[in-house]
């Protein structure tokens, strides 16, 4: 729970609801300062996520498609080309088989993932591929996966991506500033990286699995989402625990109790780990729950993920056909 | 729909679960439930049979069997010719049919759940989620007691037949709770299942079937309260373990006292749910999901009392009321629903009407704008704000989805108002703050207390009530005591084992030698010396017949002095058992320094030599030693539990015991039963053996100079039968303890229905006080406790 808003904080509140990109907040560590989270409390809450509601036939279907659209489809490699890449784009402006699409109903929907994730250097590769299609191209940055390079760098590289040509920056947090409870150097970095952004969408990642506690969680959430982030992002799958959806709901509920103090909407990102499609479903249903129905649009939500789409295929073709699909019979990205 | 436009709504649709295979096993048994008895399947004796039907619809199930007493009669016969085969087999015997149970539910777990919700009208979510794992759990847990009974319980042995009544909240879940511990135990059952929900009961009479159970072990007598009635008053049945509301707990309390029959009573509640202002606040209103829209909120230990600090009410209020907007009421079957129908129209009715009264009382309600479906006992999601402690609704079990809230200030304010109630179940307390958490919760009047959770059950943790909420645990090691005996019950005389002396009161009262210095025994009540209410003494006389002082005749009015003196002295509740102990072993040096004084007071009241009185008080000696010795070693525990919580089984002190001393064993009978009273917390009111009444006016010096605080040991003399009436009929004391007649035993247990305080009565059978086991031990000091379950969640 937050503490009480002070005076300058109530006055954004009068723009409840509005639209637009999240214009952040002055630091004030009060805000966050006295948050606490009850991990097995959370994790009963978790449990029963997937429990609760299930969504079958053509609603599944349905849900699975919005899935598709929501995914940040992703290659995060050393071993990433231009090939590797143009293929992946490929994948992402046709995602699912046409004739499964078709039997869907769904052949003239426009589906495609939601944008495309890489490293800097295969922006501009991603970037051309894309062209036309309105997908946007998303580059990791400021030292990504770890981030133990020097601030200056890390800015000169968010300008360096937004000026290649990306519209969505996913950066890393320094976790030792949360580590450390340096939440005024934290909340003057994010600030920093917003404004480097310019237009382009700031996507804060939390590397979840390396800061401790949910507490921890909860008090970066809200630290990122004072300075400015868009999107706040649970992991760069690159750490060995990557988004759950006990941290979810923690990074959820600070959305909630943040758009309820400002009135701005945050984005949510859970990358890593994700890679069936029964799970996607029960991170939908948390969001509907937890939120309401406008995190189930890319403005608003993504998953970060490069195997989810294919067990999505797979249960799509099933829905259509009645029987077990294979891998083999959908297109690789 | 088509997906197209799915893809737009993104709406969750609905996700029934099949109801076929249930039926088909309903149209196996053609729509007809009959008993079974003695492993056969018994037409009801009268013919009769009444409907079952499914509350969200309102169409018929079944038709089940009208029991009546023939059948009863028939059911407790089988009972009892299973029982010498059932003890025969032995633990490990046991163990294998209980343990064939939990397999065979898990097998047809899912029809078990089906069953549950078309007969109940639960979500299938919950009957298939909560209610049958946690049966199969039970029976494994239990499988494992029948296994280890030997070692672990090696002076204990079965009570026998068992009737066992349950409610149809969680109908086969309460089966579970008390069949498997029954069987492990080697005891047999009937059972008696709730009218509205019979299948599932009739089912697992089947797995019975299947496993082979022994004919007999297990019975079921389907019908009402006249099949109830007559289970609880056969006079084979020794023991009656019910699940239901508190006024037919009440009954049940009044027909079985001085019957001897063991009892186990869990009722009514209006738990608190206690919220401060450090809580993870979603967290909470999360718990709050869990404790009153679990089950439509028909939960005997429902968190409905809502209790927020202050600084927080209005944010938390808002929480919930959003998340209520989210809850989600339909079809039991569906898989995608929260709140499933009430189990009967007239509970709808009940919930309706309390409401009402609720709204008419100044309670502000909140309803979300959910559809409510029509054809079943469906109620919404209901929240009522300024509920104040005065209101019918704070007070009332309402027994539907309904929260009622008021606010708090400070940590002792809301201990004193969760504690504001006639019922003590259980409690929910959220804080982020370990030193308030465990403050708060032993001062909880509840059986069970959940940190920062809610509805946590487990077959390893004892379940049961406080005050009104009735007494008796179920699971856990709390709840085997429960369906077994010590031996040395059975060795209990009939007559008194110590005699007292024999002489016909002298008629001439004049003192050849002139009067003495006149030392005038009194009461003692809160630490003092005070004369009687009503101003009248009786003469105590000696051995031979010789008046040789007057002592007081206390009324109504020095019981009510001697509990309120009682009541204040809480310090000794709170003190460190080793504080308890050192007091206790400093009375015992001082009474020790008064030998000679004591051992000839026993001769003069009892003829007895002197080498015998000798022993006799050396006796009491030690047994006031041994209870030093056990007040910190009686001590809590925690159970195996099956998350990541610490289970703490607190052994805590009942609170106000009222004792009456056996007669016939002076000061033996009054130390033996005052000490495991004092030396696990509890102040007293003894009303000792009137022939040797100034044994204990003299005790009450040693307790003047050997530090124990006024009002934890409060004596008052007079007529014990007068005194235990109102004693009986006092509704703050906690306990009552009774060694006298037969008579006496059951107008106790009668008298003691009202507040529902625990009794131990003698039934007019007598102890040896000198025996190790009939005069001292683990018996008394369970019996001086109230074991509650504390559940702690940990992780960070």
């Amino acid at each position: 729970m937050a503490g009480k808003p002070s005076s300058n904080v109530t006055e954004l509140n009068s723009g409840h609801g509005h639209a637009g990109r999240n214009p952040g907040l002055p630091f004030e560590a009060e805000l966050f300062g006295s948050l606490r989270i009850n991990r097995s409390a959370v994790e009963r809450r978790a449990a029963t996520l997937g429990t609760r509601r299930s969504v079958k036939k053509n609603h599944q279907a349905a849900w699975l498609l919005r899935a598709i659209s929501l995914i940040d489809l992703t290659t995060l490699a050393g071993d990433d080309t231009p090939g590797k890449v143009r293929r992946l784009c490929q994948k992402a402006r046709r995602p699912v088989r046409p004739d499964v699409l078709a039997a869907l109903g769904m052949s003239h929907a426009g589906l495609t993932t939601a944008a495309v994730c890489v490293y800097h250097n295969q922006i501009q590769v991603a970037v051309k591929a894309l062209e036309g299609s309105g997908i946007p191209v998303a580059a990791v940055s400021t030292g990504f996966p770890a981030g133990q390079i020097p601030l200056e760098l890390k800015l000169a590289q968010v300008r360096a991506s937004v000026a290649a040509g990306a519209s969505e920056i996913d950066i890393v947090i320094s976790r030792a500033h949360v580590l450390t409870g340096n939440w005024r150097a934290l909340y003057d970095e994010i600030a920093a990286y917003r404004e480097a952004c310019g237009d382009a969408h700031l996507k804060t990642i939390l590397a979840t699995g390396e800061l401790g506690t949910l507490t921890q969680v909860a008090k970066a959430s809200w630290v990122c989402m004072m300075g400015g982030a868009d999107f706040i992002k649970t992991s760069t799958g690159k750490e060995s625990v990557n988004a759950t959806l006990p941290v979810s709901l923690v990074m959820v509920r600070a959305i909630r109790d943040y758009l309820e103090l400002t009135g701005h909407a945050v984005g949510y990102k859970p990358a890593g780990g994700i890679s069936k499609a029964k799970e996607a479903l029960t991170y939908l249903s948390l969001m509907k729950e937890e939120l309401d129905s406008r995190w189930l649009r890319p403005q608003l939500f993504r998953f970060g993920a490069s195997s989810l789409l294919g067990d999505i295929e797979r249960q799509l073709e099933h829905h259509v056909s009645g029987s077990y699909s294979a891998s083999h019979r959908h297109p690789m990205g | 729909m088509e997906v197209r436009d799915l893809f737009e709504s993104m709406d969750y649709g609905s996700a029934p679960e099949s109801p076929d295979r249930a039926r088909q096993w309903l149209d196996k048994r053609k729509g007809i439930l009959d008993h079974f008895i003695g492993g056969r399947w018994v037409t009801p004796a009268g013919g009769e049979y009444f409907p079952t039907h499914n509350p969200a619809s309102g169409e018929l199930l079944a038709t089940v069997a009208d029991g009546n007493e023939a059948d009863v009669n028939r059911a407790v016969a089988a009972a009892a010719d299973a029982l010498e085969g059932w003890v025969a087999i032995g633990g490990h015997g046991r163990a294998r049919y209980l343990y064939a149970l939990a397999r065979h539910i898990q097998k047809h777990a899912r029809l078990f759940s089906v069953l549950e919700s078309l007969d109940n009208g639960k979500p299938i979510r919950e009957s298939r989620d909560v209610d049958i794992p946690l049966v199969a759990r039970h029976f494994y847990h239990h499988a494992g007691w029948a296994q280890v009974m030997r070692e672990r319980l090696s002076s204990y042995r079965p009570i026998g037949v068992v009737g066992q009544i349950i409610p149809w909240n969680f109908p086969l879940l309460m089966l579970a709770w008390k069949v498997a511990p029954a069987l492990a135990m080697g005891n047999t059952v009937v059972l008696k299942p709730a009218e509205y929900t019979p299948t599932t009961a009739v089912l697992f009479a089947e797995l019975c079937e299947e496993i082979g159970l022994p004919r007999g072990v297990f019975n079921v007598v389907l019908g009402d309260h006249k099949a109830g009635e007559a289970l609880v008053q056969h006079q084979e049945v020794g023991k009656v373990a019910f699940t239901g509301s508190t006024e037919v707990g009440r009954i049940l309390r009044r027909a079985t006292a001085g019957t001897g029959k063991k009892l186990t009573l869990e009722l009514g509640g209006k738990s608190p749910f206690v919220v401060f202002d450090d809580t993870d606040i979603d967290s909470a209103v999360e718990g709050l999901v869990d404790a009153i829209w679990f089950n439509q909120g028909q939960v005997c230990c429902a968190g409905s009392r809502l209790l927020v600090q202050e600084s927080v009410a209005e944010r938390l209020h808002e929480k919930i009321r959003r998340r209520m907007e989210r809850l989600v009421l339909g079809d039991p079957l569906d898989k995608s629903i929260d709140i499933g129908s009430l189990v009967d129209p007239t509970q709808l009715e009940r919930v309706r009407s309390l409401v009402e009264t609720g709204v008419e009382e100044g309670g502000e309600l909140w309803q979300p704008d959910c559809k409510v479906p029509r054809g079943g006992s469906y109620y919404p999601p209901t929240l009522i704000t300024e509920v104040a402690p005065s209101a019918t609704l704070a007070q009332e079990e309402i027994f539907g989805p309904v929260l009622v809230s008021s606010t708090f200030r400070t940590p002792a304010e809301a201990v004193a108002l969760a504690n504001n109630s006639r019922y003590g179940l259980a409690a929910s307390v959220w804080t982020e703050n370990i030193n308030l958490a465990l403050d708060v919760a032993p001062k909880l009047k509840a059986g069970t207390v959940w940190i920062n959770c809610t509805n946590q059950f487990d077959a390893a943790s004892g379940f049961g009530g406080y005050r009104e909420s009735g007494f008796g645990r179920e699971g856990g090691i709390e709840g085997i005591y429960e369906y077994v005996k010590p031996f040395w019950e059975s060795r209990l005389s009939k007559e008194p084992v110590q005699q007292l002396p024999r002489f016909v009161p002298a008629e001439d009262n004049s003192d050849p030698g002139g009067p003495s210095i006149d030392r005038t025994p009194k009461l003692y009540i809160g630490g003092k010396q005070c004369r009687p209410d009503g101003g009248y003494s009786n003469a105590a006389y000696d051995a031979h017949g010789e008046v040789i002082a007057e002592v007081p005749a206390g009324n109504r009015k020095d019981i009510r002095n001697a509990v309120e003196a009682a009541r204040k002295a809480e310090g000794w509740s709170s003190m460190t058992a080793h504080g308890r102990a050192q007091i206790l072993y400093f009375l015992a040096e001082n009474l020790s320094a008064r030998t000679d004084e004591f051992v000839g007071r026993i001769v003069s009241l009892s003829g007895k030599a002197d080498d015998a009185a000798r022993t006799e008080f050396e006796l009491c000696i030690q047994r006031i030693w041994h209870y030093a010795a056990m007040a910190d070693k009686y001590d809590s525990y925690v159970h195996a539990t099956p998350f990541r919580n610490v289970t703490l089984a607190m052994k805590e002190p009942l609170g106000v015991i009222g004792i009456v001393a056996p007669e016939e064993a002076g000061l033996l009978g009054f130390v033996s039963t005052a000490m495991p009273a004092l030396a696990m917390g509890n102040r007293v009111v003894v009303v000792p053996s009137q022939h040797y009444a100034l044994l204990a006016t003299d005790f009450y010096q040693v307790l003047d100079t050997s530090d124990v605080p006024g009002g934890v040991i409060n004596i008052v003399t007079g007529d014990q039968d007068v005194l235990a009436d109102t004693l009986a009929r006092h509704l703050d004391i906690e306990g009552l303890w009774y060694w006298g007649s037969r008579s006496g035993s059951r107008m106790i247990e009668e008298a003691a229905a009202e507040s529902m305080k625990r009794t131990w009565v003698n039934y007019g059978l007598h102890h040896d006080w000198f025996d190790a086991e009939q005069g001292q031990g683990e018996s008394f000091l369970r019996r001086a406790v109230e074991i509650k379950n504390i559940w702690i969640p940990y992780g960070e």
